[in-house]
Parts: C-alpha cells; sequence; structure tokens
C-alpha cells in the first residue's frame, strides 16, 4: 500500500551519492579559471540530490502511486476528454528518427518529419473544414491567443482599429476572456438563455461596428449543441466581426458537423483532449489553429508546404503575425495526434464522437432520478448535474466529489461552468465501457442516498486517501513553494 | 463492420444504451444540429491503417529523417543534445504521471503535485532565485511572459531586450507585445556581446525590463554585474533568460539582482525532438511572487498534520480570475518538467557540476582543434558550450560538405543576422567525442 510518510528527493541525499554514468571525459582538460575568469564562476552549489539510481527509481514509483490517470481509473473530467492515450502513439514518439531531431538541420535531413507534419494540416484542415491549419501553438491557450491576433491583424488590415471587443459566454473556458485581454481586446460576456444556449437577444444588442470576433465552444460547455448557430454566425458577420470556435469539445463532432461548415472563421484544436495526446499532469499539449481564407495571410511562421515530392518550411508570409512559438510547434505532441488519426481513419473517427455522445446521455438519463438536471434536452458529449438537492441537506457537490475518490474515480469537473448552482460536469468519453459506466453511475446514485442517510460519511470524504482534505488557506496566506534544507 | 481496439461498445451494449435513453437510433441524439451544416459521408482523410501497418507507416516516416544520434551534432542555439539517463524515459512511462489532467484533487495527485514541488526547488537553487513556478511552454515564450509580467508590474511601456538574445525569442516577444501594445527596442550586439553604452543610451522613465541571454546566442557570457546596474537604475525589472546546465559552472542570475530568470529545462533529459515540446522555466524573486503567469505548487498540511501539496495562489489564474488574470496560460509542460526533476536528480549536486564543467572543456577543445585546422574562431570572449567560427564559404555549402561525411554542422547565423555570412555558431556538448570534434574540426579546415 502507498506509505503516508512521503520524503522528498532532497531528503534521501547523502553527500557523495551519485545517480549518473556522464561520459569519461577523453581530452586534456585545461585550468578552468584559464577558460572562464573566476569572478563568472559559481560560488555556491546549487542544492540538487544526491542519490542512487534505484533511490529514484522507488521515489518516483512511490510519486507515481500517489497519482491517479486515466490509466488507474475512470477520470470523466468535464470538458477535459479524459480518453485512453494509446501506447502505440509513445512508442511511435521516441523513434529516434522524431525524438532525436534539432529544428535547424537541414530541411532535406528532416523530410519526414515535415511531410508527418504537412500531412496532419492537411488532415486538421478537412476534419474542420478549414482552409490552413498551423501546429505552431502549443496549448489551447496559446491557440485561442494565436486566432485572436489572427482576427487582429485582419480588422488592422481593413483599418478596423475601432473593432476592441471580444463576446464570449457566460459559460465559456476561463481562458477564453484571458486571451482577449492577452491579444489586447475587451472581454464582453453574453448571457445563456434558461435552455443553457446563447440568448439571442442579448447577442444581438452587443454585436455591432466594435466587435471583433465572438468566441464560442460548440457543443458548449454544457454539453449543448448551440442550436442557433447558423443565425449567430450571421449577426457576427453582419457585424463585420469574426467567429472563433474554441476546440476544446470537438470530441463530440468528429466527422458529424464541421467548424467550417457552421460558419466559424478560426478555429483551435486541443490534440491533447480530442486526439489522444496525454495531458501529461498538466502539459505538454498542442493547440494547432485553422482560418478560413481571408485569415490565411496572416498565420505565424513558418508553415509546412510541399511543392513537388519536397516538403519545405515557409517563411514566406508577407502579413504574418509573426512568430508565436520557438522552432515548429509541439512536434513530439503531433506526432502521437498524427498516429492516432491514422489509426481510427475516418470511420473511426465518426465513431469516436458518436459513441462519446452515446455514452454521456446514457450516464445522464441513469442519473436524472438522482440529481438535479437543468437542462434536459439530450446533450452532446458531456452534461452538467446540479447538487442543489443535496445542499439542501447539507452536502455540497464538493463533498460528493471527494466521496467518489473513496470509489477510484476521479470526479467530475465541479463549480464549472459558473452559471449553475453547484454544478459536476460529466464527460464519459468514448473509450469507456458500458460496465464501467454503470459502475460509476451505481457509485453516484449511492452517495445521493448518503446523502440523505448517512451525510457524514460524504462530508467527511475521502476515507482512504493516502491524504485527507488538505489546509489550502494556509498554502495561499503563508506560501511554501520551494523545500529548503533545515 | 470496422471495429476499433480503442472503442468498447458492443452492437448489444448500444441497443441497450439506446433503449435506456429512450431513442431508437444514434441519429436520435443528433438531432439539434441544424441539417444545413451537417457534414454528411466520410472525411476525405487517409484510411486506418491496422497496428502492424502503422508501424510500418511511422517507421518509414521517422526513418526519411537524420536523427542526431546517428549522425553527430554540432547544432544548437537553443536546442542540445545531451546525455539523458535510461531512467528518466522508464520513470516517464509510468502512465499514472503521463494520463493524469491537471492535479486539481489533491488528494489523489500527490504524486504530480510532490514532483513539480521538488521541480520548483531545483530552478529555485539552479538560478539563485527565491522560487520558481512550474514550468512554461519553453523558453521564449516563458521570456515574453516575464515582459508582460514586467510591464504589469512596473506600469511602463518600453521593453529593452538585447540582440544577443535568441533570435526567435525576440520574435515571440515581439508577436506577445503587439498584443498588450509594448514597444520593444533591441540593443545592439557589439562583438558578440550587449552593447551597454547602447543599453544605457536607449534606457529611460518608461522602461519596463531590461532582457539579456547568459550565456547569450553566441555562447558567450554577458557582463551581468554590469547590466544590472544599468537595469536598475530606475524601477524596471532585471530579466536573464539563462541556460540552465550552464549554471553548473557559473555564477547564476540570482546572484547579480536579477528579478526575474527565465529559460528552457530541455538540457535535462528532454530530447531535441525537432524543438519541442520542450520545458520552460520562471523563476523570480519574492517579491514577485503574486505576479507569477502559470501554476504554482505549493506545501500545506492535512487535518491530520501530515504533509502534502496543493496548486496554489491560484487567485491569480484565468480560471478563477477570467479577464483580470495575469496571464491566459491555463497548461505548462508538466510531464516534461518531472522528466527535468528525474535527469537532475540523476545527475545530482556533483554531475551538474561535472557535466557544466565538461561541456566547457569540449568546446574549448573543438576551438583549438579548429584554430590548429586554420578556422578563426571569431572572439576571445569566455564561452560556455558554444562560439561562432568564420569560414570561406556560406555555411549552407560547408554543412553540405560535413553532411557528406555523416556530420550535422552548426547553425548559419545568417539565418537570422544579416550581416553575419559565412558565420557559424557551434554548439559542443559532452556527448562529443574527441574523435568527432577531430573530424569536424578537420573537414573545416579543408574547405577554401
Amino acid at each position: 500500500m502507498n506509505e503516508k510518510n512521503q520524503s522528498l528527493i532532497f531528503e534521501l541525499s547523502k553527500e557523495g551519492r551519485v545517480g549518473h554514468s556522464l561520459p569519461e571525459i577523453d581530452i586534456e582538460e585545461t585550468a578552468m579559471d584559464e577558460l572562464i575568469p573566476a569572478k563568472f564562476q559559481r560560488t555556491k552549489s546549487p542544492e540538487l540530490p544526491e542519490v542512487s539510481e534505484l533511490q529514484i527509481v522507488r521515489h518516483y514509483t512511490a510519486l507515481s502511486k500517489r497519482n491517479h490517470g486515466v490509466d488507474s481509473g475512470f477520470y470523466p473530467l468535464g470538458s477535459c476528454t479524459m480518453k485512453y492515450n494509446p501506447k502505440i502513439n509513445e512508442d511511435v514518439a521516441r523513434y529516434p528518427g522524431f525524438a532525436h531531431l534539432h529544428p535547424y538541420q537541414d530541411e532535406s535531413t528532416i523530410q519526414g518529419a515535415l511531410e508527418l507534419m504537412y500531412k496532419l494540416q492537411r488532415t486538421l484542415e478537412e476534419i474542420t473544414g478549414m482552409d490552413q491549419v498551423t501546429l505552431q501553438p502549443a496549448a489551447g491557450a496559446h491557440g485561442e491567443w494565436t486566432g485572436l491576433m489572427l482576427i487582429r491583424a485582419y480588422h488592422e488590415a481593413n483599418g478596423d482599429t475601432q473593432r476592441t471587443k471580444v463576446i464570449v459566454p457566460d459559460s465559456s473556458h476561463g481562458t477564453n476572456p484571458a486571451s482577449a485581454i492577452v491579444a489586447g481586446f475587451d472581454a464582453v460576456t453574453v448571457k445563456s438563455n434558461d435552455q443553457g444556449l446563447v440568448d439571442m437577444d442579448h447577442l444581438r444588442e452587443l454585436a455591432g461596428d466594435d466587435t471583433a470576433a465572438l468566441m464560442l465552444t460548440n457543443p458548449n460547455t454544457l454539453g449543448l449543441f448551440e442550436e442557433q448557430i447558423i443565425e449567430m454566425a450571421e449577426i457576427i458577420h453582419e457585424a463585420g466581426g469574426k467567429l472563433y470556435y474554441d476546440g476544446a469539445n470537438s470530441n463530440a463532432i468528429l466527422g458529424i458537423t464541421r467548424p467550417g461548415d457552421m460558419g466559424f472563421d478560426v478555429v483551435h484544436l486541443n490534440l491533447h483532449k480530442t486526439f489522444t495526446t496525454p495531458h501529461g499532469g498538466g502539459g505538454p499539449g498542442s493547440g494547432p489553429v485553422g482560418v478560413k481564407h481571408d485569415l490565411v495571410p496572416y498565420l505565424p511562421v513558418p508553415l509546412v508546404v510541399k511543392k513537388d515530392e519536397t516538403y519545405r518550411l515557409d517563411y514566406d508570409v508577407p502579413e504574418t503575425i509573426g512568430r508565436v512559438k520557438p522552432y515548429y510547434g509541439n512536434f513530439g505532441i503531433n506526432v502521437r495526434a498524427y498516429t492516432y488519426i491514422r489509426t481510427m481513419g475516418p470511420v473511426g473517427l465518426r465513431k469516436v464522437s458518436e459513441y462519446a455522445v452515446l455514452n454521456a446521455n446514457y450516464m445522464l438519463r441513469r442519473l436524472e432520478p438522482y440529481f438535479d438536471t437543468p437542462y434536459t434536452q439530450h446533450c452532446k458529449h458531456e452534461f452538467v448535474l446540479s447538487g442543489k438537492r443535496q445542499k439542501k441537506l447539507g452536502v455540497r457537490t464538493l463533498d460528493m466529489a471527494k466521496r467518489l475518490l473513496d470509489f477510484g474515480y476521479h470526479p467530475p469537473t465541479i463549480y464549472f461552468p459558473i452559471n449553475v448552482e453547484e454544478c459536476l460536469m460529466v464527460e464519459p468519453t468514448e473509450t469507456e465501457s458500458k460496465e464501467t459506466l454503470d459502475e460509476f453511475c451505481d457509485a453516484m446514485i449511492q452517495i445521493a442516498k448518503e446523502a440523505e442517510e448517512t451525510p457524514e460519511v460524504v462530508q467527511e470524504a475521502p476515507h482512504h486517501t493516502v491524504i485527507d482534505r488538505l489546509d489550502e488557506t494556509t498554502a495561499a496566506r503563508k506560501p511554501i513553494l520551494r523545500y529548503q534544507k533545515v | 463492420m470496422q471495429k476499433f481496439r480503442y472503442l468498447p461498445m458492443t452492437e448489444k451494449d448500444e441497443q441497450d444504451m439506446l433503449e435506456t435513453i429512450g431513442v431508437d437510433q444514434l441519429e436520435d441524439l443528433f438531432q439539434d444540429i441544424p441539417k444545413e451544416v451537417r457534414f454528411n459521408g466520410d472525411l476525405n482523410i487517409e484510411e486506418a491503417l491496422d497496428e502492424t501497418k502503422l508501424i510500418k507507416e511511422m517507421t518509414r516516416m521517422a526513418n526519411k529523417n537524420h536523427n542526431v544520434k546517428d549522425y553527430p551534432s554540432f547544432l544548437g542555439a537553443g536546442v542540445y543534445e545531451h546525455y539523458i539517463p535510461s531512467v528518466v524515459n522508464h520513470m516517464l512511462l509510468r502512465s499514472e504521471f503521463y494520463t493524469a489532467y491537471t492535479p486539481y484533487q489533491p488528494e489523489i495527485s500527490q504524486g504530480e503535485l510532490q514532483g513539480i514541488f521538488e521541480f520548483q526547488t531545483m530552478i529555485a537553487e539552479l538560478t539563485g532565485m527565491d522560487l520558481a513556478n512550474s514550468s512554461m511552454y519553453d523558453g521564449p515564450t516563458a521570456l515574453a511572459e516575464a515582459a508582460m509580467m514586467s510591464a504589469g508590474q512596473t506600469k511602463k511601456k518600453t521593453i529593452l531586450v538585447s540582440k544577443t538574445v535568441h533570435p526567435e525569442a525576440r520574435q515571440v516577444l515581439m508577436t506577445s507585445a503587439k498584443g498588450q501594445n509594448l514597444r520593444v527596442i533591441e540593443i545592439d550586439e557589439k562583438d558578440g556581446m550587449t552593447d551597454l553604452s547602447h543599453l544605457q543610451a536607449e534606457y529611460s522613465d518608461d522602461t519596463a525590463s531590461v532582457i539579456v541571454q547568459y550565456p547569450n546566442f553566441f555562447g558567450q557570457i554577458e557582463d551581468l554585474e554590469a547590466i544590472e546596474k544599468i537595469a536598475h537604475q530606475g524601477k524596471s525589472l532585471f530579466v536573464v533568460s539563462s541556460n540552465p546546465l550552464s549554471l553548473g559552472v557559473l555564477q547564476p542570475p540570482g546572484e547579480y539582482g536579477a528579478d526575474v530568470v527565465v529559460g528552457d529545462a530541455q538540457p535535462f533529459g528532454i530530447p531535441t525532438q525537432l524543438g519541442g515540446p520542450h520545458c520552460g522555466y520562471f523563476a523570480v524573486t519574492k517579491k514577485l511572487m503574486r505576479k507569477v503567469p502559470g501554476r504554482l505548487v505549493g506545501q500545506t498540511t492535512d487535518d491530520h498534520g501530515q504533509r502534502g501539496f496543493v496548486l496554489t495562489l491560484q487567485a491569480r489564474e484565468q480560471h478563477i480570475r477570467r479577464d483580470k488574470a495575469t496571464s491566459n496560460i491555463c497548461s505548462n509542460q508538466a510531464l516534461n518538467a518531472l522528466g527535468a526533476s528525474i535527469a537532475m536528480s540523476a545527475i545530482g549536486k556533483h554531475g551538474l557540476h561535472e557535466m557544466a564543467s565538461q561541456n566547457v572543456q569540449k568546446a574549448h577543445y573543438a576551438k583549438q582543434q579548429l584554430k590548429k585546422h586554420g578556422v578563426e574562431v571569431v572572439s576571445d570572449h569566455p564561452t560556455f558550450n558554444e562560439f561562432v567560427i568564420r569560414l570561406p564559404r556560406t555555411v549552407k555549402e560547408v554543412n553540405d560538405k560535413l553532411l557528406d561525411h555523416n556530420i550535422i554542422g552548426g547553425l548559419d547565423l545568417s539565418r537570422f543576422y544579416r550581416d553575419k555570412e559565412n558565420l557559424m555558431l557551434v554548439a559542443v556538448t559532452e556527448l562529443r567525442t574527441k574523435e568527432e570534434i577531430d573530424q569536424f574540426a578537420s573537414v573545416l579546415g579543408g574547405v577554401q
């Protein structure tokens, strides 16, 4: 079992131990003072640990046991698409011909890598219905910012400098308004109506000469498809604005509908959500951006192009917004996503979305009798529950989330979107079996019963984790952000 | 019907589930999508491959590339091939790490949280700073974030950045600065060093930060003591971008009064992989703790007084603050930060000094050999593991010749600096053997 007391790697350190085997020096050495003047030389060694290889293995193995991943168990974290991360993707990304390439090698020596990038660009263009994709952005939020900078460049080129406002729904991801600000816009919020969809009257009111863009997730973070998308696109386009697609929820639409066909001008994808690249405990991800033809002239450099049978990096984008990332994006992640796409093909990708939606609707209907469901229509790949009923019994959504830990599950996303009280947002993904969904629903139903009969069991949860609830208030008031040797 | 190994639903499951939902067919769940925007038919992308064919196809693409394990490389310029202890990859393949999300539920994420807390500690130690965050996308975007933070902190609008800073980092900075309507002034370079008189001349009341690189893009060691004096004559922040491996032998920027130190932890255990993903780091003084972008892990205790770790100071972040956040960054490079930590643990306190020294020694040896073969080494300034040489022909021609000898040559500086025709930036790490260096020097010596 897991140890309660977990040492820090620094606490295992003992002077004189090594965990490395550096190359033996095969040249005659020169005195360091002759190479680097003494005044530039480090006087106090940094306190890195001194540990043996087995100590390292035991330490990180112990840490891994104190961590829950998709491989450990069900992870229905809404809007995060915690699906299975295929093992072959990891193998392929580690092939020396992909892992050990230098970005400044001559293009003739990286034709395979460029071919992969080119094909991934083309494939993502087809999946999203966009004219050109760049693989540069490192993650979703980075893609959002890139996309907004493209929209800004477009408006500026048209002399539309008064377009300073980006409209975001109240149910949007926090990155949307934050990215708008970082790209130099103001964020304005459009309300949702009682069906969980964008309030069209409010949108009409907001759209105007100062509108730069509307950022939309579709299906939205409540898991609902914005049915009025065609009209929304008309409103924004008539006002002279651009439509931005936050691809966080693309797992619901592969081969079913395409942002390009819905009227979107820019889209970013999270390859670490929809395309199975691992989340890695918070990264690295990859956030490619696709655009319609009128935004192509502004794309960040470089793009991968093909001429005859040769692949090239193209820096000749006259009106480019510039560089958003060094080198060529998170190539290692893009290799994994491409491997996945080649595993699934067109039929497989459509099935991914069909089953993601089937699974979510099945869970919604199984849980509906036990929890408040603010929106009762069919959902897409995720849905929200409200813990209002349990709150009246003194059991908060946070308590229920902690209780789920005792059953070996990662809880759903909680308290988001912010427009749903005591929100639980559930996204099962297509890679989970019916048995797993049933077991999880049974656990949720049991917790709903506990809330009525033995609320303290839920309120005091978790009972079976390596650590109990942590004091986050003190952590923020008196921050300890590093180890210091006593 | 085509079957897929990642999709567990059977036809019977599907029927049972549709029944529970109360619909007849899958299609009924998609009625809310307007017909006009439905996609009909199959996406026009390549067909699925079975696992065996897939391996063959991916191997074909990989083998079209020349990798730096088969071809000794003298490329650096921000991305370095170094010794990676085997233990790093083995630990990273513990899937509890790589298949986890951001640690929002600390009770079942202690492993990741502690790993990152250890990373923050190691980066703070290396840079000589009070604290570091949980990582950034990469060195250049970390540098751009530092510039944005300096503008937010000082309420000033001008960034002074040396031309000896990585050109691509400056390009990323330019794009970011445009978003925030900041002015960026590039400070001239003189003999491969920041021109201090130009820096002093451009310094003004509106300077938000002074940004330099150490060792700089040409491998040379900037005089941080002198630059700090200029940077701190007003309220501006002193930002240093630094290769963390070099800090095994060099006095860390923290000792010179840097306010922010950024860079990339790629030299520690992270493969070059065509430039990404790598692992940016961001270290600051305590004063700037609440302005830091990205995630921070802090130590605390549970109800029983047991030590544990949580994400902390989240009031800075986008998911809480939305449009008032200090940055829009959501993710970091957690897995690569973990990999870097494992590598730093393996290399350890003395290994770090040894590895950094070997880089200095090997680069010095390469300089000597090149000089012996009549190749001009451009500067006498002290360097870490990179330096610039002048060639009688274009770097492209010389590199083609090196490739005939199965050697990948250095960076063509004219790619970034118009006035640097025929100049090559050479990197020599601990992995280059005497034999490889000798051959490199001998081929270059033969170029007329």
